[in-house]
C-alpha cells in the first residue's frame, strides 16, 4: 500500500520537476544592472520621480531596441523613473486599436508621420509640453518640426533619422577607371553610360524584393527624382495629394527613374535582366559591387549594415556612397529620409520629463554613441557616430541649407504608400507603361 | 525574466484556475438549489449561457461590426456602398475576385477527383497503408511550410547559373529556358493552386477511401454477377454509395479554398496578379490602413462561403433522414 502510494506520487513529482527545470530555462536571472557611474547633474532638470513608470512602444526591435533601451538608462538612474519599452513590428497595425480601446502606452514612437497625424486628428495625443517644443525649436529644422505639427498644434518631437538616396559604389574601382563622383543628374546618367560602355558589366544593380513589401526600394527612387527634378514644394503637394498622382511632373520623375530601372543596358548587374529586380531581396541588391559585377547601387544609409563583415566602408575603402546628385550643380542639397516622431498618450509629469529628455541633445548624443543610427538633432556631435558614413549623414542633416523631406510613401495614406505605390512599381518593372501605373495609383487614393 | 517573475506567473496561473473552479462550483451549487418549480428553466439558462455569451462576443458581435465597418471609410465615416463599388471596379480588386473564383473551381474538383481516383486504385491493393500515408502526409505540413517547400521548387536563377529550383532544373535539363514561374501571370496562380491541391488531395483520399470501404460487398458482388465492367460498377455502385462523403469533401475543401491566405501570402504576397480575397482583405485592413475595404472583402467572402455551408448542412440532414 505504502509503496503503491509512493509510486503514484513519483510520476507527478517527476513531471513537476521536469517542467520546473524546463521553465527555469526561460528565466535568465540577470545580474542587477551594472550601476555605471553617471554624472547626474545633467539630469537634474528633469526632476525626480521615485518608482514612477513610463511605458513606451514602437516598431524598433532586436539590436536597435537594446541600444534604445541602453540610451534610457542614465535617465532612469538619475530620475528614478522606470522606462518600459516594448518593440513590435505590429505596432503600426495595433496602435490605433489600442488607442481606441484606451490601452495605449504613455509614449508611442511612430516611424510614419501619416499615421502620427491621423492619430493626432483623432484626438488621441496630448499636446507636447512647452519644454519639448523649445527643445525642438532649438535643435531641429522647421522641416522636421512640421512633421510633428498637426493643424497648427505641436504634438511630438522627432527622434532618430536616416537618409535615403545614397548611391553606393566602390572608390577603388572609380579610381582605377578614372570615374568621377557625379554632381548633377546628367552626370549620373553620363557616368552610367560610360560604365556600361567601358567596364564590360552593367552599371547598376538593384533589388526590389521584400516579400509582402516588394517594390518599396523603387518608391525611394521615384521620391528622390520628384524632389530633385521639381523641388520640395511639388514634393509636398504630391504627397498631400494636392496634385494628382498622375500629374505630368510625376510622370516625368517616373520616366527619369525608368531611364535606369527599365533600361536593360543599365540593370541588373550581377543579378540578371530588368525583371530580376523584383526577385532579388533588397538586402542583396548591392552586393555584386564587391564582385565587380556592377558599380552603382541606390539605397538608404542603413544599407551600411548589409555589407558582409570585413567590408571597409570609407571614402578610401572598399565601399563608399554619395548622395543622389541634384538636377543642377548649384541646386540646394535636398535629401529624402526617414525618422521617428514621439507621440504622447498621457501627460503625467514623469511622461513629460521623459519626453523632454528624448527631445534633448543629451539623449541624441547618448543614443548615437550606442551606434547604428543618427539623428537630425543639431546638438548632436557628429564625431560620436559609429561610422564615417553616419558622421557624414549627420553633417548633411545638420546643415541648415539642406532641404529634408520625409519618405513620401510614409506620408501618403496606407492604401497608396504601403500598397498601390509598391504594387505599382512591380507592375511598372513588369512592363506596364508609366501612364498606366500612375493612373492606377491615382485611382487607388482613398477619397477622404 | 527572473526566477521570481516565473514563480509570480505560475502563482497567477494557479490562482486563475482556482478562481475559475470556484465560480463554476458556485454556479452549479446555486443551480442545484433553485426552487423546484423553475429548476428546469434555471438549469437550461445556466448551462446554455456560457456558450451563448461566448458566441455573442466571439462571433455575432464581430460579424455585425465587420459588416458595419464595410460601409465606412478609414476615418470611420459612413460612405454607403463605396467600398463595394471599389471592389467591383478597380482592376486590381477584380483580379482578386477572378483569382478566388479560379481557386474555388479548380482546387475542390481536382483534389477530389485525384483523391478519389487514388483511393479507388489502391483499394485492397497490397501496401495500401503505405500508399495512403504517402499521399496523406502533406496534410500534416502547415500551409506556410508547404508554401516554402514549393517556393523552392519554383525558384528561379538566371540562365547559365546553376538552377536550385526543381522545376527550372527539369526545364533546363530538356534544353528549355528557365522561367520566373512565380512572376508570370497567369501561370503563377495555377502553380499556387497546385500547392493547395497537393495538400488537400490527401484529405479527400482518406475520407473517400474510408467511405468506399463502407459500401456493402453484396452490392458489388451483385453487380459483378450482373456482368458489369469495372467502370460501370464504379459509376453505378461506388459513386452513389459515397455521395454523402463526396459532398462533405468537396464542400470542406471549397470552404478551405475560399479562405486560402497562407499560400498566397508566403509565395508571392499577392503580387504579380496572384492575390485572392483573404489575402487582399488582410492587406487592405492591416497594411493599407483601410479597414472599410478589408471588411467589405470579408463580407463578400462570408457571402460566398454561406451557400456552401447551407448546402453542406442540408445534404447531411437528408442523409440522416435516409438512415
Amino acid at each position: 500500500m505504502k509503496t503503491r502510494f509512493r509510486r503514484r506520487l513519483v510520476a507527478p513529482f517527476a513531471a513537476a520537476g521536469v517542467i520546473g527545470l524546463a521553465l527555469a530555462g526561460c528565466t535568465g536571472d540577470i545580474a542587477a544592472e551594472q550601476a555605471e557611474d553617471v554624472d547626474c547633474s545633467d539630469y537634474e532638470q528633469y526632476g525626480s520621480f521615485d518608482g514612477a513608470e513610463v511605458s513606451v512602444q514602437g516598431t524598433i526591435v532586436e539590436v536597435e531596441a537594446d541600444r534604445l533601451i541602453a540610451s534610457f538608462a542614465p535617465f532612469e538612474q538619475c530620475t528614478g523613473v522606470t522606462v518600459d519599452y516594448q518593440g513590435t513590428q505590429e505596432f503600426e497595425a495595433n496602435i490605433e486599436v489600442l488607442a481606441q480601446g484606451g490601452n495605449a502606452p504613455d509614449l508611442g514612437i511612430f516611424p510614419q508621420p501619416g499615421l502620427f497625424q491621423r492619430l493626432a486628428r483623432g484626438g488621441f495625443f496630448v499636446e507636447a509640453p512647452a519644454d519639448v517644443e523649445s527643445n525642438v525649436d532649438e535643435f531641429w529644422s522647421e522641416d522636421w518640426k512640421a512633421y510633428g505639427t498637426v493643424d497648427g498644434t505641436f504634438y511630438g518631437a522627432p527622434l532618430m533619422a536616416s537618409i535615403k538616396g545614397y548611391v553606393w559604389y566602390s572608390p577603388s574601382e572609380f579610381e582605377e577607371n578614372g570615374w568621377e563622383v557625379p554632381t548633377t543628374l546628367e552626370e549620373l546618367d553620363a557616368l552610367s553610360a560610360q560604365i556600361a560602355e567601358e567596364s564590360g558589366h552593367l552599371p547598376w544593380c538593384v533589388g526590389l524584393g521584400s516579400d509582402a513589401a516588394t517594390g518599396w526600394p523603387g518608391t525611394d527612387w521615384v521620391e528622390d527624382m520628384v524632389l530633385r527634378l521639381h523641388g520640395p514644394d511639388v514634393y509636398d503637394q504630391w504627397v498631400n495629394h494636392e496634385i494628382p498622382f498622375n500629374d505630368p511632373r510625376i510622370v516625368e520623375a517616373f520616366d527619369a527613374v525608368g531611364n535606369y530601372l527599365k533600361n536593360d543596358e543599365y540593370v541588373n548587374g550581377g543579378h540578371g535582366d530588368v525583371q530580376s529586380q523584383l526577385s532579388v531581396p533588397f538586402g542583396e541588391g548591392g552586393l555584386p559591387i564587391l564582385d565587380g559585377e556592377c558599380s552603382l547601387h541606390h539605397q538608404a544609409s542603413f544599407y551600411e549594415g548589409f555589407w558582409p563583415e570585413g567590408t571597409e566602408i570609407a571614402e578610401d575603402g572598399d565601399i563608399w556612397a554619395f548622395i543622389t546628385p541634384p538636377a543642377a550643380a548649384d541646386d540646394p542639397l535636398a535629401v529624402t529620409g526617414g525618422g521617428e516622431i514621439v507621440g504622447a498618450f498621457a501627460d503625467r509629469e514623469e511622461v513629460q520629463a521623459f519626453q523632454t529628455y528624448l527631445s534633448s541633445d543629451l539623449w541624441a548624443n547618448n543614443r548615437v554613441a550606442e551606434g547604428g543610427v543618427i539623428s537630425a538633432n543639431s546638438g548632436l556631435d557628429p564625431s560620436v557616430a559609429s561610422s564615417e558614413l553616419l558622421s557624414q549623414s549627420i553633417e548633411i542633416l545638420q546643415n541648415p541649407e539642406t532641404t529634408f523631406r520625409f519618405d513620401g510613401s510614409d506620408l501618403m495614406p496606407g492604401a497608396v504608400g504601403a500598397d498601390s505605390f509598391w504594387t505599382g512599381i512591380i507592375d511598372w518593372i513588369s512592363g506596364d507603361s508609366t501612364q498606366e501605373v500612375v493612373d492606377a495609383i491615382e485611382a487607388s487614393w482613398p477619397a477622404s | 525574466m527572473t526566477t521570481a517573475d516565473l514563480i509570480d506567473k505560475i502563482v497567477q496561473v494557479v490562482l486563475g484556475i482556482a478562481v475559475f473552479i470556484a465560480v463554476i462550483g458556485l454556479i452549479m451549487f446555486l443551480v442545484d438549489r433553485a426552487p423546484k418549480k423553475a429548476r428546469d428553466f434555471v438549469q437550461l439558462i445556466a448551462f446554455l449561457a456560457p456558450a451563448l455569451i461566448l458566441l455573442a462576443i466571439g462571433l455575432i458581435y464581430p460579424a455585425a461590426r465587420t459588416t458595419l465597418l464595410a460601409f465606412t471609410n478609414n476615418a470611420g465615416q459612413w460612405i454607403g456602398l463605396d467600398n463595394f463599388v471599389w471592389m467591383f471596379t478597380q482592376p486590381d480588386a477584380l483580379i482578386t475576385l477572378r483569382n478566388t473564383l479560379i481557386w474555388v473551381v479548380l482546387v475542390p474538383v481536382l483534389s477530389t477527383v485525384i483523391g478519389l481516383a487514388y483511393a479507388v486504385f489502391i483499394d485492397k491493393s497490397r501496401g495500401e497503408k503505405y500508399f495512403k500515408a504517402l499521399v496523406f502526409m502533406p496534410m500534416a505540413i502547415s500551409f506556410v511550410g508547404a508554401s516554402i517547400i514549393w517556393r523552392f521548387v519554383y525558384e528561379f536563377r538566371q540562365a547559365g547559373d546553376p538552377q536550385i529550383g526543381l522545376l527550372n532544373q527539369v526545364v533546363t535539363l530538356f534544353g528549355g529556358e528557365p522561367q520566373r514561374w512565380l512572376q508570370e501571370p497567369p501561370i503563377n496562380t495555377f502553380l499556387l493552386i497546385i500547392v493547395m491541391i497537393w495538400i488537400q488531395t490527401g484529405f479527400a483520399m482518406v475520407v473517400l477511401s474510408a467511405s468506399i470501404k463502407g459500401i456493402p460487398t453484396e452490392q458489388i458482388e451483385a453487380a459483378q454477377l450482373d456482368g458489369t465492367n469495372a467502370w460501370q460498377r464504379f459509376r453505378n455502385v461506388t459513386l452513389p454509395g459515397i455521395r454523402g462523403s463526396l459532398v462533405v469533401v468537396i464542400t470542406t475543401i471549397s470552404i478551405a479554398t475560399l479562405k486560402v491566405f497562407d499560400i498566397v501570402r508566403t509565395m508571392t504576397a499577392g503580387n504579380f496578379e496572384t492575390s485572392v480575397i483573404a489575402n487582399e482583405m488582410y492587406t487592405q485592413a492591416f497594411r493599407a490602413g483601410e479597414p472599410g475595404r478589408g471588411s467589405a472583402l470579408a463580407v463578400v467572402l462570408f457571402l460566398m462561403v454561406l451557400p456552401i455551408v447551407i448546402y453542406n448542412v442540408r445534404i447531411l440532414r437528408q442523409q440522416k433522414e435516409i438512415r
